[in-house]
């Protein structure tokens, strides 16, 4: 029970401090106390105990993510015994390694250091290297964010964390403007080796300005790499790949996918941050998704193996680029295309990715591509109507039965 | 030239507010000091609307002053050692003179090739500013950075940035500074750590921090033998932008070495400095950060030195930023676009007769630092340069096809994997600048 609650914290501390980061943040003397009220308000079963639907469907989700990834553990890291570790103990990893690895590696945004970030990604890191390495930056996004950019332009190589990631929107103009565009405008003089990562997506309730979707504000900024992880292994993967990388990319997290568990190998590994990830192969239509609605998939595979169906399933990662190939070569085979995201549903990923495979791959399409996204609408608070903003499995299966028929 | 008595007077802090909290009852004009910037006519009949406000603040400021009193009696070690009788040497003038000629002959030909249409889009001319660049940018070393504005050929000049890889920028070729893709408003130079020119307004200023940030890391943290300084300059403008107040914020917190330089030179494009501040008064910023605010009056090049000098080797020693208003005036509209109808012709005369180029000319003149020939020799020579300049960019390549594509990422397989398995920098299009990406 203890350690239960134990991984309960840090979901329930982050959940709250994102909820009331206006509110209850005022001054971060107060926090060691209050961190303890978090815990009491929050912890009153709703995420940790499983009893209300919407904790059920938590539950279903991690189940389903270990015993999805059990497949692929088994198949690519055959005999190795690996280490269990939950997504942002994995990030963590992936972080303290390269930090290890090259002093040049810093990180800096709201709460990383004393208070170990706020889903405890950053945890113990400001103890190990120091409060210049793992630097706390008042609540300013957009000049920490620019200043991440100074540093990377004068030999560093820093990691911004966006507490949530709707708070980067207030960093836009450094996003954009010299993130994507200065080392082009230098005539390739300058690199930006940043990465900047946060907690995105739709998470439980926590209303419009938390529950942002901001893969499709970002990805027509040139000169940007974004990627999206969605397991304990891809997660400590690409976040080593994107520290090593000299482009400047975002690293989407899900704010739902933190205390997924898996176990990963315990040698180092680096993945490609273009490459597709292939979680099911399959012979009737091609499932493109990302980030969290990987498990919505999964759970609509289930459904759609039963009901005869054999679809497969990429998770696309690398948001911008597209790897055309992998997902060329799935539509070679299938002839079918089912998009299935969290983005928004105007000028979202889904909208580009139907853009690309049209324009690459039109003559091996048997039917139009279908894209499912989330709805057009600023993400509402009550739960019920959060749910029917994004991505269901019964529509998943729905639109697979009419896409096949 | 009555120089360092009033340059001393004017940038310390604790004697500007006491002076002006004692003279509060007096005209507005008079507690902005004698080199009131408050020229134009149209603009005096304002005054006594502003005149309440200002002596609110001063009074106001008395407190700030007294809280960052480290600073204050720094300042007062300082000022006995300073009674020499020259400021310059002849060298240093001679270079101070050379780089400002050569900021206003750049300028003045950028105007004609501007008119010319060998040069396009917002080009904004730096006459009138000189002193600030030239009294700034000279004192530093190759390896501090600067990080500068929109108005930014004359910044990279000062730098070391050749003329003619400026000029050829400017006109869009591939030997410019930046090979033609940043433009007048974009001068970057990795190898004289020009920072670049930020366009928009206040975003430099983050960048420069981080700049200043990564001096303190390498000498804390890489245990690197690092003291150096970054210069960020912006306009009175900008002094009313968020990323202002947040960098000053941090910059004094983790005691970065930075100075940040305001070229207030009264006008953001249309809009006068007195009505978009409520506070004209923008070195008072930074004491309210705990940092010294210091005035000094930017049509002076050897007053601006001064004031240089002593930010520049307060950020050196480690002991944090600075943030100096230098008082000055463009001579021409905001960019070469604009008719400049708005500013007053009285306003636009009473700046034209303090010429920093003619005052810093004067005061070599009369000290006899150099002879009227040595100078007149250094106008040759610039205007040879900057002649140099149009011509190697006029007979420099317009970029090829080619370059389109190169530069995008630093990491070229951030264009991706293609539909052929292979990523698609491999492409022969994406050599020729011809693939769709």
């Amino acid at each position: 029970m203890a350690s239960a609650f134990m991984q309960g914290v840090g979901a329930t501390t982050a959940l709250s401090s994102a909820n009331y980061k206006n509110s209850c943040f005022a001054s971060p003397r107060s926090l060691p106390e209050r961190r303890g009220s978090f815990f009491v308000i929050r912890s009153d079963g709703s995420l940790a105990s499983g009893l209300n639907p919407t904790n059920s469907r938590r539950g279903a989700l991690s189940t389903n993510a270990v015993a999805t990834k059990q497949d692929n553990v088994t198949a690519s890291t055959a005999s190795k015994p690996g280490h269990e570790l939950l997504l942002f103990e994995a990030l963590r990893e992936g972080l303290e390694e390269e930090m290890d690895r090259d002093p040049r590696v810093c990180v800096m945004g709201e709460d990383v250091g004393h208070y170990g970030g706020s889903y405890k990604v950053t945890k113990g890191l400001a103890t190990k290297y120091g409060d210049l390495r793992v630097l706390d930056t008042p609540i300013a996004e957009n000049s920490f964010t620019g200043m991440a950019i100074g540093a990377g332009m004068t030999g560093l190589r820093p990691i911004v964390e966006g507490m949530n990631m709707g708070f980067l929107l207030l960093a836009f103009n450094q996003i954009s403007n010299n993130c994507g565009m200065l080392h082009y405008t230098s005539g390739g003089q300058f690199k930006i080796p940043v990465v900047i990562r946060g907690p995105g997506g739709v998470g439980r309730q926590l209303g419009a300005e938390h529950s942002q979707r901001l893969e499709s504000y970002f990805q027509s900024i040139p000169g940007i790499q974004m990627v999206a992880c969605s397991t304990p292994y891809n997660a400590k993967g690409l976040m080593k790949a994107a520290i090593r990388s000299d482009n400047p990319v975002i690293l989407f997290e899900h704010v739902l996918l933190y205390n997924l568990k898996e176990r990963i190998p315990d040698e180092e590994y680096v993945l490609n941050l273009e490459e597709a990830e292939m979680i099911r192969p399959g012979e009737h239509v091609t499932i493109l998704t990302y980030s969290r609605m990987r498990y919505h998939v999964m759970q609509a595979a289930k459904t759609l193996v039963n009901k005869g169906y054999d679809p497969e399933v990429i998770d696309i990662r690398s948001l911008k680029p597209f790897d055309l190939y992998t997902i060329g070569n799935s539509v070679k085979k299938t002839h079918r295309v089912l998009i299935v995201e969290e983005c928004m549903r105007t000028g979202g990923i889904g909208a580009s990715l139907t853009a690309s495979i049209n324009e690459n791959f039109h003559d091996y399409l048997d039917a139009p591509i279908v894209c499912l996204s989330s709805q057009d609408v600023p993400t509402p608070y009550a739960g019920v109507l959060e749910e029917w903003t994004v991505v269901q499995p019964a529509q998943i299966v729905a639109a697979v039965e009419q896409l096949c028929q | 030239m009555a120089c360092s008595a009033a340059a001393k007077i004017l940038h310390n802090p604790l004697l500007i507010s006491s002076s002006r909290s004692a003279e509060k009852s007096d005209s507005c004009c008079k507690i902005l000091g004698p080199s009131s910037f408050l020229g134009s006519t149209s603009l005096s009949k304002k005054l006594v609307s502003v005149n309440k406000g200002v002596s609110r603040a001063s009074r106001r400021s008395a407190n700030v002053v007294a809280v960052s009193s480290d600073v204050v009696k720094e300042k007062k070690l300082k000022s006995n050692s300073a009674a020499p009788s020259l400021l310059i040497t002849k060298e240093e003038g001679l270079v101070l003179y050379e780089d400002m000629i050569l900021g206003r002959v750049f300028e003045d030909m950028c105007a004609q090739m501007y008119y010319r249409g060998k040069m396009f889009g917002f080009v904004h001319l730096y006459n009138g500013q000189e002193a600030v660049s030239t009294g700034f940018i000279k004192l530093l070393k190759k390896e501090d950075c600067v990080v500068s504005t929109y108005r930014d050929h004359v910044h990279a000049l000062s730098k070391g940035v050749p003329a003619r890889e400026v000029m050829s920028e400017l006109f869009g070729k591939t030997t410019g500074c930046c090979r033609g893709q940043g433009g007048s408003m974009h001068m970057f130079s990795k190898e004289h750590n020009v920072l670049g020119g930020f366009a928009f307004i206040g975003e430099g200023i983050p960048v420069a921090t981080g700049a200043a940030f990564t001096s303190k890391y390498k000498r804390e943290v890489l245990k690197e033998d690092c003291d150096e300084v970054t210069l960020a300059f912006f306009g009175d403008g900008t002094c009313n932008n968020g990323q202002f107040f947040e960098c000053l914020n941090m910059a004094a917190l983790w005691k970065l070495p930075i100075v940040f330089v305001v070229e207030n030179n009264l006008w953001a494009i249309g809009m006068s400095h007195l009505r978009a501040t409520s506070d004209p008064q923008i070195w008072k910023k930074g004491p309210a950060f705990g940092m010294p605010g210091v005035h000094v009056d930017g049509m002076d090049v050897l007053k601006v030195r001064e004031v240089a000098n002593e930010a520049i080797a307060r950020a050196r020693r480690g002991e944090g930023p600075t943030l100096v208003e230098c008082e000055t005036y463009r001579f021409r509209g905001h960019s070469l676009a604009d008719p400049d109808e708005l500013r007053d012709p009285a306003e636009k005369a009473h700046y034209a007769t303090r010429d920093p180029i003619t005052a810093l000319k004067k005061y070599i003149l009369e000290n006899n630092l150099a002879s009227e020939a040595e100078l007149k020799a250094i106008e040759k020579k610039i205007d040879e340069v900057v002649e140099d300049a149009v011509e190697f960019a006029d007979e420099s390549p317009v970029p090829a096809r080619s370059q389109l594509l190169e530069n995008v990422f630093a990491d070229p397989r951030g264009f991706g994997i293609g539909p052929d398995g292979k990523y698609r920098c491999e492409d022969p299009k994406f050599t020729e600048g011809t693939a769709q990406v």
